[in-house]
């Protein structure tokens, strides 16, 4: 692998995690979103 | 996207747009809507955060199946002009990675809608991700100058899962719904067909220009054109919707009517004189939007 290669994947895999962080961040707030409109309803 | 060529002993680590890209974005955008309408245009109120799940689910579900089917016919997409910069068929991505991508959003969405909103409307999206790629993408696409008529039912349940999220059952408008969409693909895609159709034969996909010629086609976009105006006019006709959707559906089916008929009328077999099929096609896109637009205008306008 070149230097450039490594540079691409380095920066494509830290791009991802950074957006894997951000989802998982919004999937924890949807989760308790849904419990409190869960409770809500009363279901 | 920049993309340096990599060795073909370096591994290839997909960027988050080309995952997102994976979903087709722009075919999700219908069925986003579409699904929104079914939701909204159900009987009672929804709790705005369950109806955003839901919808979320229905794109989640619908990426997945997107996802897939590129992991399936990434060869056909690298011989098909229109497909050839799929993440796929351009090296961007490992089919494996496609493959898990794919799979794990298709369970993730099903089971959160499950879990958010009742069990009929995740078993109908996990139903619709299955067929979509089983039914039409494996089984129906490469054998059948048939494949849209039947796949196309993949693409009509979005209604009936926001419908089914936000009262727990099925009913008659719904069905319609599902039926308005299915009767809908046909006119749609053989429309699009008719000027790609260089692209599906060098694709060896039997799409109907390909395997039965343009006359033909188009006398089938006309035919089957008829039931879906049947179709699309019935939830008005029927009395389970009122006056707005009636005159939405009146007017944008005499225009598809009017379009389809051109079609028919035309002799061209170049694709660059095929601009009553071109029009059609941009309209069919329109007329969809316009007429669950209506649906839902209707529902809570007059209701």
């Amino acid at each position: 692998m070149t230097p450039d290669d490594q540079d691409l994947v380095q920066a494509r895999q830290r791009h991802r995690a950074k957006v894997t962080a951000i989802l998982l961040l919004a999937f924890v707030v949807l989760m308790f979103a849904i419990t409190i409109a869960k409770m809500a309803v009363g279901k | 996207m920049t993309s340096i060529p990599l060795a073909s002993t370096t591994p290839i680590t997909a960027s988050a747009r080309d995952l997102f890209a994976l979903t087709k974005p722009r075919v999700m955008s219908l069925v986003v809507f579409t699904g929104l309408c079914g939701l909204l245009a159900a009987p009672g109120t929804v709790n705005p955060v369950l109806g955003f799940t839901a919808v979320l689910c229905i794109a989640l579900g619908a990426g997945a199946a997107g996802a897939l089917n590129q992991w399936y016919e990434a060869d056909l997409d690298a011989k098909m002009k229109r497909t050839a910069q799929r993440p796929l068929p351009a090296g961007r991505m490992e089919r494996d990675t496609a493959l898990h991508f794919g799979v794990g959003l298709a369970v993730f969405s099903v089971l959160l809608l499950g879990l958010a909103t009742n069990y009929l409307a995740a078993t109908i999206l996990a139903v619709s991700i299955l067929f979509y790629v089983f039914v039409y993408t494996v089984w129906l696409k490469r054998r059948t100058p048939q494949n849209i008529v039947i796949g196309g039912a993949a693409g009509a349940f979005p209604p009936l899962i926001g419908w089914a999220a936000a009262t727990g059952d099925v009913s008659t408008l719904p069905i319609l719904l599902f039926g308005i969409i299915f009767l809908w693909t046909p006119p749609h895609f053989w429309a699009l067909s008719l000027f790609v159709k260089t692209d599906y034969a060098n694709a060896g996909v039997p799409m109907l220009p390909v395997v039965a010629g343009v006359t033909t086609t188009r006398r089938h976009i006309a035919l089957y054109t008829l039931p879906m105006v049947a179709a699309a006019v019935a939830p008005w006709a029927m009395g389970l919707t009122g006056w707005i959707y009636g005159g939405a559906a009146i007017a944008l089916n005499a225009v598809f009517l009017v379009l389809a008929f051109a079609v028919l009328l035309n002799r061209a077999t170049d694709p660059s004189a095929m601009k009553p099929e071109k029009r059609l096609f941009a309209y069919s896109i329109l007329y969809l939007f316009a007429l669950f637009g209506a649906l839902v205008a209707d529902r809570w306008l007059i209701a």
